[in-house]
């Protein structure tokens, strides 16, 4: 078990008003008080007045805790949750340009099928790769791609969401509707 | 009915329920001075600096209990404004501000007088808003003021684009707010209380340590009500001084850096410290990990990451203080009901017995003089002249340590001093809005001369529009605190800290419309107080006091509480602080 005190990463869900301004609160909180964010994603919600923000943050309890003290602070958060020990499914998309000299062209082939990940543009001496995962399946791509030459690698940071019939994160409205999603038989663990 | 938007903000305004702006103007807010020119009921007091606007802001809603307004310009007015709010940010003061932008269409464009207001102003404020469509100014300023003036309150800043104030609008005015992103919590936990309530009713060596939220939540009537109640000593920080009467037996006065040795022994050996709206500042705690290294502390603060900051804290409760105070007050009668074990009433009776010991050897002191003046002697004196009953505001320094001090404070909201930010140049443009918003009453600024020179322009504002505050320079020609630190603790290798005698501070004052009084000896003090205190105009009463006096007790920066220096060090003292971690 992690030592509560040992710094560790953490997930934060953050729902926030869809204003301008907003990501550089969120931004300027973190430089301000001298924490590190290692990830940062933004996006729109069901409801388009929110946004939700994913960040992955290393810290300890302390550092945590005032983490998620300050981002509740913001006028314009709505709701912060650390779901780093709820059960949840992250994901992360990385681009990925590597070498594909005649040598090592199947070699790469191999490799992106072995990780699920996609050839999205292809040159006689180059290809670009697609995959999707968590952090480690990713770094394990990377690593096996880095001997055939990586010339340019783009991430587009963690989202994550939690398992389970029930929103971790709500809305902020409770929907209307119950959805068939909320019958627990129908979601199960399936990626 | 449309109306220019410049005529919407002073409307809201008036809907707001304010009455007193300070400002100063400039090409990006004309539209709002040009409705200014025949508005009705809304007085503005024109200032000399921007920054002067906000900390006078600051004075009105610190004194008033209502939230300070004021209004500059784009650009370079709204750069100046910053240190105000930086200043109304840390001490948790209540004002709104208001600056002029560029036309939204040359927002980016690096037009005259333009800067990223919003951009600058946003980690120093509680909130800011940039106003993009006219529709939302009613809105906007009512939200404004509820951010301001609620949880832990703060300073809101609002950009006006000079074209939405141009430009013609409805008057949009929501009956009621609604922001599902902020809704602070006010009502303490109630197992939280109780705990706190068992924890102090068996508590051996209880201490209150109070703070500026007791002020701002009004609560000193609560705090006075528990502490007699359980017969609990209370040390005030600088920001909650006047939330508990000085002369009360069981005010420790304040605590911290400069505090009182008995404040500071008292929370050392306490077993039980309750932290009243204060927020464990590293001036009041020293070395963390040697501040009351033996209580359970009992946090009762509005703002949830003040709590377990800078210390670890055993009971939190988030809520306003005083309704915390009186439910605590309730929890406690409540546990009192039963008789105390025998062993809890002797040692309460010891702590008690200590307490007295240590107010009684080692109180605030300091050596006279017949030559020269000791500035303690001066704020004791302002102190008996005023019994109190002055609104009293400093600058930032030695002198207003002294003042912290040396002064009897009486009542709560009578106090303005920059705790937070330590800003000089706060004492002259903070007691001109107390002023205003206290007309006919006393108003003291004890400034030093280094902090009085920030701000002095102010004077011609307080002889022009009729503010007849007293400013009394504890004038030791030079930056004092900075001599003490580099006396102390750099080994009297004195930098950059002399002000040798100019300007002339009595000329000065005449040369603004105002009076101007000198005093060098002690035995001129008394009078040159009561001369002040009976002038009907501004006053500037420069007292040339020993340069070589230091505030003690001390305890240098990064030593524990218990490190405290009572009087002048010698050289070992000296040699020992130097070996201490420093740094202002």
């Amino acid at each position: 078990m992690p030592n509560g005190n040992d710094p560790r990463k953490h997930t934060i869900a953050v729902l926030v008003e869809n204003k301008f301004g907003v990501l550089s609160r969120v931004a300027g909180l973190f430089s301000a008080r001298g924490y590190n964010i290692e990830s940062m994603s933004v996006g729109e919600t069901l409801d388009p007045s929110v946004s939700r923000m994913t960040l992955v943050v290393r810290g300890d309890e302390f550092v945590i805790e005032q983490v998620t003290k300050q981002l509740h602070k913001l006028i314009d958060v709505i709701k912060v949750t650390d779901l780093t020990d709820e059960s949840h499914v992250e994901r992360e998309l990385v681009l990925i340009r590597v070498n594909a000299e005649p040598s090592n062209r199947a070699e790469v082939l191999r490799t992106a099928d072995i990780f699920r990940a996609r050839v999205v543009d292809v040159t006689a001496v180059s290809f670009v790769l697609e995959a999707t995962g968590d952090e480690g399946k990713l770094e394990a791509l990377i690593e096996l791609l880095r001997p055939m030459g990586i010339q340019e690698l783009v991430r587009t940071g963690k989202v994550v969401i939690a398992r389970g019939p029930k929103a971790r994160v709500r809305r902020v409205e409770p929907p209307r509707k119950p959805r068939v999603a909320d019958d627990p038989k129908v979601v199960g663990f399936a990626d | 009915m449309k109306m220019p938007g410049a005529r919407i903000v002073l409307e809201c305004l008036k809907r707001q329920g304010v009455d007193l702006i300070f400002g100063l103007p400039g090409g990006a807010v004309l539209p709002i001075y040009d409705a200014l020119y025949d508005f009705q009921g809304l007085r503005h007091i024109l200032v000399r600096q921007e920054a002067a606007a906000g900390h006078a802001a600051e004075g009105y809603a610190r004194t008033s209990g209502r939230v300070g307004v004021c209004l500059v310009t784009s650009g370079p007015a709204a750069t100046n404004l910053v240190t105000a709010l930086q200043d109304a940010m840390m001490d948790s003061i209540p004002i709104v501000a208001f600056t002029g932008q560029v036309p939204t269409h040359l927002i980016g464009n690096d037009a005259f007088q333009e800067a990223d207001n919003v951009g600058i102003t946003r980690s120093c404020t509680k909130h800011n808003f940039l106003v993009k469509d006219g529709n939302d100014l009613g809105p906007i300023i009512r939200e404004a003021f509820h951010i301001a003036s609620t949880g832990r309150p703060g300073p809101v800043h609002v950009d006006l684009p000079k074209d939405i104030l141009v430009k013609e609008w409805d008057l949009v005015w929501p009956d009621q707010i609604h922001m599902r992103s902020y809704n602070p919590n006010y009502e303490g936990h109630p197992g939280q209380i109780k705990r706190a309530a068992k924890l102090l009713a068996r508590a051996k060596k209880p201490v209150l340590y109070v703070g500026g939220g007791v002020i701002s939540a009004d609560a000193s009537a609560e705090l006075r009500e528990l502490a007699e109640l359980a017969q609990l000593p209370v040390t005030q920080t600088l920001m909650g001084l006047g939330s508990f009467p000085m002369e009360h037996p069981l005010s420790l006065d304040m605590l911290g850096m400069h505090g009182s040795y008995y404040a500071n022994m008292a929370v050392h050996h306490s077993d039980v410290l309750v932290a009243v709206g204060a927020r464990f500042d590293d001036r009041v705690t020293g070395r963390v990990d040697a501040f009351a290294p033996n209580a359970e502390i009992v946090h009762i603060d509005i703002d949830p990451s003040s709590i377990s900051k800078n210390i670890q804290v055993g009971v939190p409760i988030v809520g306003d203080c005083r309704r915390v105070l009186v439910k605590l007050v309730e929890a406690l009668r409540e546990e009192l009901r039963d008789e105390p074990p025998p062993a809890v009433g002797e040692a309460r009776r010891q702590w008690a017995t200590q307490l007295a010991e240590w107010k009684r050897d080692f109180p605030f002191r300091y050596e006279w003089s017949d030559d020269v003046v000791k500035p303690q002697y001066v704020v004791q004196e302002i102190s008996n002249a005023t019994g109190g009953e002055a609104f009293i505001v400093t600058g930032v320094g030695q002198h207003q340590m002294w003042a912290a001090q040396y002064y009897k404070f009486k009542h709560p909201r009578m106090w303005c001093t920059s705790g937070g930010l330590g800003t000089m140049g706060y004492g002259l443009p903070t007691a001109m809005g107390v002023q205003a918003a206290n007309p006919g009453k006393l108003v003291i600024n004890i400034d030093g001369d280094g902090s009085f020179a920030m701000n002095s322009q102010e004077l011609a504002t307080c002889f022009t529009e009729g503010l007849p505050v007293k400013t009394v320079i504890i004038n030791n020609s030079g930056h004092g605190m900075v001599r003490q630190w580099q006396r102390i603790i750099y080994k009297e290798r004195y930098c950059a800290i002399d002000l040798p005698g100019i300007p002339d501070w009595v000329r000065l004052a005449e040369a603004y419309g105002c009076v101007g009084l000198r005093v060098t000896k002690p035995s001129e003090v008394v009078p040159a107080i009561e001369k002040m205190i009976s002038t009907p105009a501004p006053v500037v009463l420069d007292v040339c006091v020993d340069k070589d006096e230091c505030v003690f007790p001390m305890v240098p920066a990064g030593g524990a509480n218990t490190d405290m220096i009572l009087v002048a060090p010698t050289r070992e003292v000296r040699d020992k602080a130097a070996k201490s971690q420093t740094g202002f």
